[in-house]
């Protein structure tokens, strides 16, 4: 059982919590995940590791399936049967000093903190771009303020920071002609496809985070493949992080979508039912 | 005794429901007792099996589950899935003029008999000190630590997922070998003194260094990364490989879906692609999610690698055997679904080098099949996950790790057993070349000579 240690909500939309899973948070790196087995009857739902602190590690999440609305409403002491990880390739950061962009959209911009804090301590000048729809969704400024050299923080409604989307900023650092190494977007999918858009015409190497449907995580099911540069590649173990520029989006956001029904009818099962599924220490 | 076909695919429970004691004595009394007994060499882990059958015959079977479990810690999952008739039972005399003796089922009851009884835990032999580090619990693994354990040696077995027993919980389903069973024959291995740690993922919750910092190290990690054909339309939603959809239903419960979170396409045609025990699995799955289901395979119904009992079982169920039938392309439907596959007609071609006839598309033959739902089970490859973590350890060209006649690997100290080593094939042989493997590492711990 895996006990965990902190619970909140970001904002209305978002939640984070910390576990205590000493053999993830020791040997986790930025850019991977774990996987949350919340219970017998639970789904197994890969989660990035979003921070780590000594046998800690911290999850962020939206409540929209079963199992993260669920998550939801746990809260310190609860325990979750089954953590495992660090699954997954971690992000490809090299030592400084390089510039990079770490670009973070809506519930995304929970995983950016643990890439920009490891692409500073590799001696890189990093310049954070983070954004959501409004101010009221938006997380995690003051941690990334924090750590970026730069940061921009947009709002699509314009009721706080820059108006527009995360890729406006984007855009002006490429077109200011700034040398920009590397850039990694993280966000939901159709974000991760418009605005890795960006960087194409500037041949700079951008990063974004897959996040297709997985089962076991470690290779074994091939729910997860993606097709990047033609190839098909499983996103648990050969990323999640790939080449933004060599991902078939329409492959990825097809097979995201292909329990969207089923997941329906779980929320309304569960709803229906309000059975308590006991989740506290055993 | 099987259970009806037409009640038998409404639910998962087992199919074959067993010897009654009756029968197990008189099946029992018809062995000859050889005295150079053939069936002891059919057998990869080498059961004292005219013993433990006399044993049966004079009801003893407290004697003759001892006698079993001196070479077989799993009995009841071998009696269950071994493919007897390619093994003892292949080798046994009587089968010459009649029907040779059901040792799978004798072997079965045993171990059945005992589980109701109380279970025996063999005597562990006096603690080494040496430590010693399993990675997988699926039958390789298992076998690897009960013996290890046996020996007096401390060990730990990392498992990755969140129930110990590998392909036996995750693959092979329910109504073939009931979880149960799996369960119970694990506690076995853990009242040896073995420790499970679930949720170990070694390579990324274990490190390397970790891992080889024990004094010796059996890999058992099977053959978990599935192959997909490469066809056209591969990535339509609805086709699963295997593993998937059997691990969906099996370990996460998605046949209970929404009472258990995981969701699977059920399908109402559903076409299953191979002629293993897998493609049989994953076959008859889909059928008690009341699918119409299609086996599709590219060769002849005689050269499926199937055990003969999963044909027929299979075929009683009502699946649709299209043989000489190979897939080359997936149809979409709408929302980026599978509607169907486009299949070719097979024939037998010429022999080859090595005399096998392979089969051969015969051109126009095309035709399509309606599928919503497509399982390939065309075979699988070793797990890259730890493998690409210990890049010095050697490989075969099929990718396997390679390893000597006592299964050590290339890395000092790192053994290896079961499908990792040999590639996928059975449980027994899994348990076979573990066991092996195990014997050896205890002779290196021991100091003896390492050859």
């Amino acid at each position: 059982m895996y006990e965990i240690v902190k619970a909140h909500a970001l904002s209305k939309a978002v939640f984070e919590m910390w576990i205590r899973a000493p053999q993830v948070a020791r040997n986790a790196q930025a850019g991977q995940f774990c996987i949350i087995h919340p219970d017998g009857a639970g789904e197994r739902v890969p989660l990035t590791i979003s921070g780590t602190e000594g046998d800690l590690i911290r999850i962020s999440f939206m409540a929209i399936g079963t199992t993260t609305k669920l998550l939801s409403t746990l809260s310190a002491g609860d325990c979750l049967r089954d953590v495992v990880g660090p699954l997954g390739m971690p992000s490809d950061i090299a030592k400084g000093p390089e510039t990079v962009v770490i670009v973070g959209g809506g519930v995304g911009v929970a995983c950016t903190p643990i890439i920009a804090q490891a692409a500073k301590d590799a001696g890189n000048y990093v310049i954070g771009i983070i954004g959501a729809r409004n101010k009221s969704l938006l997380i995690l400024e003051d941690e990334m303020k924090a750590i970026c050299d730069e940061l921009f923080v947009t709002t699509d409604d314009g009721s706080y920071g820059i108006k527009g989307f995360a890729s406006g900023p984007l855009q002006t650092l490429c077109e200011s002609g700034r040398k920009i190494d590397k850039v990694w977007i993280i966000g939901p999918g159709m974000m991760m496809k418009v605005t890795s858009s960006v960087t194409k015409p500037y041949g700079i190497k951008t990063y974004v985070s897959l996040n297709p449907v997985m089962v076991d995580g470690t290779g074994m099911c091939g729910s997860c493949r993606v097709v990047v540069g033609g190839r098909m590649l499983f996103a648990c173990v050969d990323g999640p992080e790939f080449d933004a520029h060599q991902v078939d989006w329409d492959d990825l956001l097809a097979r995201q979508r292909m329990y969207v029904a089923d997941e329906k009818q779980s929320v309304e099962y569960h709803e229906a039912h309000h059975e308590c599924r006991c989740r506290k220490v055993e | 005794m099987d259970r009806d076909a037409n009640l038998r695919v409404t639910d998962f429970g087992e199919v074959d429901l067993g010897f009654t004691e009756t029968e197990v004595r008189a099946e029992a009394a018809r062995c000859i007792q050889c005295k150079k007994p053939t069936c002891v060499n059919g057998c990869p882990v080498g059961i004292d099996i005219p013993a433990f059958i006399h044993a049966c015959e004079m009801g003893e079977f407290r004697e003759a589950a001892r006698i079993i479990k001196k070479d077989n810690m799993l009995p009841a999952i071998c009696g269950r899935v071994c493919p007897q008739e390619t093994q003892c039972q292949g080798e046994c005399v009587l089968g010459n003029k009649d029907m040779p003796i059901s040792i799978g089922h004798l072997e079965r009851f045993v171990a059945d008999w005992e589980r109701r009884e109380g279970i025996e835990t063999p005597v562990r032999l006096p603690a080494t000190g040496k430590k010693v580090a399993v990675v997988g619990s699926g039958p390789a693994g298992l076998s690897a630590a009960a013996e290890l354990a046996r020996l007096g040696h401390t060990v730990t077995v990392f498992e990755s997922l969140h129930e110990a027993g590998g392909v036996l919980m995750y693959g092979i389903p329910a109504f073939r070998l009931p979880k149960d069973i799996v369960r119970t024959e694990i506690e076995q291995v853990k009242k040896l003194g073995a420790e499970i740690k679930t949720n170990y993922v070694v390579g990324r919750s274990v490190p390397v260094a970790e891992l080889l910092g024990y004094d010796a190290v059996f890999l058992g990690t099977g053959a978990g990364l599935p192959y997909f054909m490469g066809l056209p339309g591969e990535n339509l939603c609805g086709i699963y490989s295997a593993n998937e959809f059997l691990t969906r239903v099996n370990l996460m419960g998605a046949n209970r879906f929404p009472e258990m979170d995981t969701p699977v396409k059920k399908g109402k045609k559903v076409v299953v692609i191979g002629g293993g025990n897998v493609a049989m699995d994953a076959a008859r799955v889909a059928r008690r999610m009341g699918a119409a289901v299609t086996l599709m395979y590219r060769r002849g119904e005689a050269d499926m690698p199937a055990r003969l009992d999963e044909v027929r079982h299979a075929k009683e169920e009502g699946i649709e055997f299209m043989c000489c039938t190979n897939p080359v392309r997936f149809i979409e439907g709408e929302n980026k679904a599978v509607a169907g596959v486009e299949a070719i007609r097979m024939e037998l071609g010429s022999p080859g080098d090595d005399g096998r006839c392979s089969f051969e598309p015969i051109d126009g033959s095309n035709f399509t099949v309606e599928a919503d739902v497509v399982v390939e089970a065309i075979g699988q490859g070793p797990n890259p996950l730890l493998l690409r973590m210990l890049p010095e350890l050697a490989r075969n060209k099929n990718g396997s790790v390679a390893v000597n006649c006592l299964g050590q690997t290339s890395v000092p100290k790192v053994y290896a057993g079961g499908d990792v080593a040999t590639g996928a094939a059975t449980v027994i042989l899994a348990m076979g070349t573990a066991k092996d493997a195990a014997r050896a590492i205890d002779k290196m711990l021991r100091g003896a000579s390492q050859f």
